[in-house]
């Protein structure tokens, strides 16, 4: 079977000691909270950290609060199986709970945790794979080598930002918060991630992801659609998460204001901003869907590095979008 | 001759011998295996597709800590393959890598972490060679050979076979129909990595258990490799954790752990990680096909020619046979008076590919029904009854000289169509859902074994006692498919006590008879066979010894319900214990035999070896599915299957096989590709459980499976099997039902969204609805073998043979049209 390399495992008693363990630890240190990224990476000597700092039992990470002005403050450590479940999320933010409802398998929604699918680390065909693979490509730019295979004349890596969630809070305007020794801050989600395959999060690696603050539920909808091969287990090769304000009822509301996020597009999640300017102001007709998605399809490149082709992966951004809007109403 | 009556056990649904263990986790596999002072294995493999060995250097590697043995290809110079023209592997490669994965040394250590740290410390300089990654690769680049023999550079295998005059039968045709397939490459993905124990007995002897489908092959492959005497080397088969044809090879780490064994005398393990079961691969051979038929306007076919190319990898396994089987099969189901079959395979430097359920039938299969599909369209024809009026007939001979005996796909036929309401659906349905329709068969059993030679195919002994325990010892494996309970249901059928009675020692070189392996679905048949002789010969022992105690003629004794009794006088009798307690009495210790060997086929040409049967297996199928004409998604909700077993032995077991087959088909049509990079040499796309796709629970249908019964003279009981036959009809049903759904024909397994789509695009854009390959790369297919069939006069020789042979051969042929 495949091993784990060596490394020092520290289980920290609260959350002071877990950052500075993680300040001690420097370059060669990684938290670890449910393991279903980091030690499939580890087996396949993706990541070798010397020292993983386990922050699974910390339980001031696992609370759900009242967060200012009438939002949600979620903990990063909620297994994703209690995000799917948990009932304020299912009561106001149907999207967030459904994106979780998405993720992997229901084993391992078990372990994994909503911090962790928001640093899930980005992917790719040429990089997720074993060491014994890896070495006979001659190992790619995102570890131990030096070219981008997916496309090799490129200085930069195009893994793929991966998490279902992403988009989703992206799209819904949410907050991290991002504790060190130096002190915590709170980001916009669409601050956290970077347009690159290997430096993907603006995070500081000393950082730890604390918590999630969800926007007040004021008359906003929001809706979560996934694409993959099979109903279960697969990352998704395009996430669509929409969120809007609609005003009037009937048929075809108005859009006050909405935001586009695709996911599994690129290697951070891709606001599709031409295809929410044509629907802003405008009644949300089967006629406005249809453009909104052939507008999203634009900005979408995917590229050679996940499951299916990338020209179908892109061709599907148009009925998807269409499909995410309609799901609105 | 009848086939024998079923008693109180055949035809029920007994209970499993092997399911409370396995529902309780308590079954050993080979990986559960352990035994003191064990070292473990790692092998390094070789991260080029194709390149010479300059030279390895293990000094580091045998100074690092736990480490007891590296072995390289010096140590194990002998070669070996599963069959005898194809003995083109070694253990560990001696000078030459010939994909990504073929191993190259390997290591003993104390554990597997110092083992794996071992082997990444060795090193090995290579001097890289051209690579070969397809077919037409091979064909364009006959030099450097990947191996030194083939029939033509890097085509390993040429076929050329006509059974009658097939022009003649095109221009006689009405409407002549042509079309290219593909079908992709797919992997076998059973749940069970392969692993491996091998162990020095005190005595000097050596004995390996494995996941192994076929323990009597190892043994030959051990004692050719390690020099041993065969009586020296002992092969233990484990359950297997699935195998459908992926272990049924001799395997390199299997012959790597024997040899480290006997090197450091210590107990060697090898569990293979996912990936290097990708690498093991013997799977489904990526095959490109053309076929044309003549078709009349009822739909009768009056000739057809199939062209096949096989894309085999880097080494031959099975290669050769599946070759012949991508044209073996096609006569048996429908009609077919003259036939055509050209077939190549190529050496490419991938995981060699070998036989998976189905061995080389189903990627023609799919074919010869979408064609089906195609010509019933193009005549105006309803699929279901153009096949229904055109029937192979029972009892009869092929053009290609396969007898078919018991022949049931007339009732399938009719099964699928009440029950999947076929007539209402067809055509029927709004746009984007849809039915097609697939027929198919297997054999049960290969006729001829791969090492030709006059001994039985299964040997099945049992051991009857005063306890009134009965030992059934047979060489089979169950590879989960059930071969245990039905050597235990057979014999206790026969004997009239309990499957559950009777304890089953199967698959140990040592302990039991030879039976070749769990392949080819010949299990059922053959071990069922030789279990019911033996069994006979059992009860003959216990029934005249009763009958001499009661003093009642032996005709008169029965045995049932663990009683032997007096027929007419049921009364008087004795329990089956006493009455073995009579038998060892008056015949001393009791043992009995039984043996099966398959009747001579008639066929007599070269290349007859891969096709005849003793039985054949037929089943139809009814796909219903649903396709998003947006994104070209397809989803299957619902599958009729009906299977023709002949005689089912175990109801559930056999049900249980044709889920599993339909499963496995759906996976196939649906999704499943061994997919490469072209890039960075030929590097397996995805060797993961994760990134290679196959079903999940969301994704599997409903199944109503349907069995047809239709005793087969050669059957134990009239059975035939279950393994394979029910997964080859599913792909083109499902092929079919999206062109019935969307109109749009994709010739391409797997029928993925992305192919879907295309052929959707194409069509509004007012091109053909069709996604498929345009043509195959010409190529030679060697001389043409010409044998006459069976209403033309033929003997079943090649022509040149009939005609120089002795004059007025053409003798009737039974069942001939």
């Amino acid at each position: 079977m495949l091993r784990l390399p060596p490394f020092e495992y520290l289980r920290p008693a609260g959350l002071e000691e877990a950052i500075r363990m993680r300040a001690d630890a420097g370059p060669a240190g990684q938290f670890v909270a449910g393991g279903t990224d980091l030690w499939p990476n580890m087996k396949r000597r993706q990541e070798t950290p010397a020292v993983v700092i386990d922050i699974a039992a910390l339980p001031v990470l696992r609370g759900v609060a009242a967060g200012p002005g009438g939002g949600l403050r979620l903990g990063a450590g909620l297994r994703l199986s209690e995000v799917e479940s948990q009932r304020d999320l299912l009561a106001a933010y149907g999207a967030v709970a459904h994106g979780a409802s998405t993720i992997s398998t229901p084993l391992l929604r078990n372990m994994g945790t909503l911090g962790g699918n928001l640093l899930l680390d980005t992917r790719c065909n040429y990089y997720d794979q074993t060491f014994e693979w890896r070495r006979s490509i001659d190992f790619c730019m995102k570890k131990d080598g030096d070219t981008c295979w997916v496309a090799p004349g490129s200085p930069r890596c195009w893994a793929v930002q991966s998490s279902d969630l992403a988009p989703v809070m992206v799209a819904l305007g949410a907050e991290v918060t991002l504790r060190s020794t130096a002190g915590e801050r709170s980001i916009p989600v669409a601050a956290l991630y970077a347009d690159d395959g290997m430096k993907f999060t603006t995070k500081r690696p000393e950082e730890l992801l604390t918590a999630v603050t969800l926007p007040a539920p004021d008359g906003w909808r929001a809706v979560y659609r996934k694409v993959r091969r099979r109903g279960s287990f697969d990352f998704p090769v395009l996430g669509t998460a929409v969120w809007a304000r609609l005003a009037g009822g009937g048929p075809e509301p108005l859009v006050e204001d909405v935001r586009i996020v695709l996911g599994a597009v690129g290697s951070a999640p891709l606001r599709a901003r031409a295809a929410e300017d044509l629907l802003r102001g405008k009644p949300l007709t089967e006629e406005a869907m249809r453009a909104a998605g052939a507008a999203a399809w634009k900005p979408a490149k995917p590229m050679d590095n996940t499951d299916l082709t990338l020209g179908w992966r892109k061709d599907v951004v148009r009925p998807e979008v269409a499909r995410a809007l309609a799901e609105l109403l | 001759m009848a086939p024998r009556k079923p008693g109180k056990v055949v035809g029920t649904a007994y209970l499993k011998v092997d399911g409370p263990d396995k529902v309780t986790g308590r079954t050993l596999f080979a990986d559960d295996l352990a035994l003191p002072r064990m070292l473990w294995c790692k092998l390094l493999r070789s991260p080029h597709a194709h390149a010479r060995i300059l030279a390895i250097d293990t000094a580091a590697a045998a100074a690092m800590p736990g480490v007891k043995a590296v072995l390289t290809g010096r140590d194990l110079p002998t070669p070996f393959g599963i069959l005898p023209v194809s003995q083109d592997e070694h253990a560990l490669c001696p000078d030459r890598v010939r994909f990504i994965g073929d191993p190259v040394a390997a290591v003993a250590a104390e554990t597997e972490e110092q083992a794996l740290e071992a082997a990444h410390a060795i090193r090995v300089d290579y001097e890289r060679l051209p690579e070969i990654d397809s077919v037409q690769s091979a064909l364009r680049t006959p030099e450097p050979l990947i191996h030194d023999y083939g029939d033509a550079g890097n085509v390993h295998k040429r076929i050329h076979l006509e059974f009658g005059d097939t022009e003649k039968g095109f221009a006689e045709a009405d409407e002549i129909v042509e079309q290219n397939y593909f079908f992709e490459g797919n992997t076998h993905l059973p749940l069970e990595q392969h692993a491996s124990l091998a162990v020095k007995t005190p005595d000097g002897k050596l004995c390996i258990w494995s996941s192994t489908q076929t323990p009597h092959y190892l043994h030959r492959a051990l004692t050719k490799v390690l020099g041993m005497p065969a009586a020296h080397v002992r092969v233990v088969a484990c359950p297997n954790g699935g195998g459908f044809g992926g272990k049924s090879d001799p395997f390199n780490h299997e012959i790597v752990v024997a040899k480290l064994a006997l090197l450091t005398g210590r107990p060697v393990k090898i569990g293979l990680t996912r990936e290097e079961v990708f690498y093991c691969h013997r799977g489904r051979h990526p095959t490109l096909m053309s076929v044309k038929a003549g078709v009349r306007r009822d739909g009768a076919l009056t000739a057809l020619h199939f062209r096949t190319q096989l894309d085999g990898g880097a080494y031959g396994s099975y290669g050769v046979a599946s070759t012949y089987y991508t044209g073996a099969l096609q006569t048996v189901t429908y009609r077919v008076p003259r036939y055509r079959f050209e077939g190549l395979r190529a050496f490419t430097n991938k995981p060699p590919c070998g036989p998976k359920r189905g061995h080389g039938t189903p990627q023609p299969r799919f074919a010869l029904e979408v064609h089906m599909d195609r010509i019933a369209e193009r005549l105006g024809l309803d699929p279901l009854e153009m096949r229904l009026r055109h029937l192979q007939p029972a009892n009869s001979l092929t053009a290609n000289f396969l007898q078919v005996g018991s022949m049931g796909l007339g009732k399938c036929l009719e099964e699928v169509r009440e029950r999947s309401g076929w007539r209402e659906k067809h055509g029927k349905l709004p746009r984007g859902r849809g039915v097609g329709l697939a027929c198919s068969s297997y054999i049960s059993g290969a006729g001829l074994p791969i090492y030709w030679n006059a001994l039985p195919h299964s040997g099945v002994q049992l051991r009857l006692d005063r306890s009134g325990g009965v030992t059934a010892f047979c060489g089979a494996t169950d590879i989960g498919q059930g071969s245990d309970t039905v050597l235990a249901g057979c014999v206790a059928d026969v004997l009239g006590i309990d499957p559950l009675d009777v304890r089953v020692v199967t698959g140990d070189t040592d302990l039991t008879p030879v039976d070749l392996g769990s392949y080819s679905s010949r299990v059922t048949l053959m071990m069922g066979n030789a279990a019911v002789e033996a069994a006979e010969r059992a009860r003959a022992l216990v029934a005249g010894a009763v009958a001499e105690k009661l003093g009642v003629p032996a005709e008169r004794i029965a045995l049932e319900d663990r009683r032997v009794f007096d027929l007419e006088d049921p009364a008087k009798g004795m329990t089956f214990q006493e009455a073995c307690i009579a038998a060892e009495a008056k015949h001393g210790t009791l043992g009995t035999v039984g043996s099966y060997t398959p009747p001579r086929s008639p066929a007599r040409f070269r290349g007859a070896g891969v096709g005849p049967s003793p039985a054949y297996s037929y089943q139809a199928c009814v796909a219903e599915v649903e396709v998003d004409p947006e994104t070209g998604e397809v989803k299957v909700p619902r599958i009729w299957i009906a299977h023709d077993v002949g005689r089912a032995i175990n109801r559930t077991t056999t049900i249980g096989q044709v889920e599993g087959g339909v499963y496995m088909g759906l996976g196939e049509a649906l999704m499943e590709e061994m997919a490469y990079r072209g890039n960075r040499g030929v590097v397996h796309k995805f060797p993961s459980m994760l990134e290679y796709k196959s079903p999940t629970t969301r994704e599997m249908c409903e199944v109503e499976t349907i069995l047809v019964e239709d005793p087969d003279p050669n059957g134990p009981f009239g059975g035939k099997e279950a393994g394979q036959g029910p997964l080859l009809p599913v792909m083109p049903a499902v092929a079919n039902a999206v062109f019935d759904a969307v109109g749009v024909r994709v010739d391409e397994i797997p029928v993925s969204a992305p192919k879907v789509l295309k052929a959707l695009q194409r069509l509004a854009a007012g091109q053909e609805g069709r996604y498929g390959p345009a043509g195959l790369p010409a190529a030679d297919y060697g001389e043409v073998t010409r044998v006459l069939p069976p209403w033309e006069g033929g003997d079943g020789r090649d022509m040149k043979k009939q005609e120089v042979g002795a004059g007025g051969v053409r003798g009737h042929i039974p069942g001939g049209k």
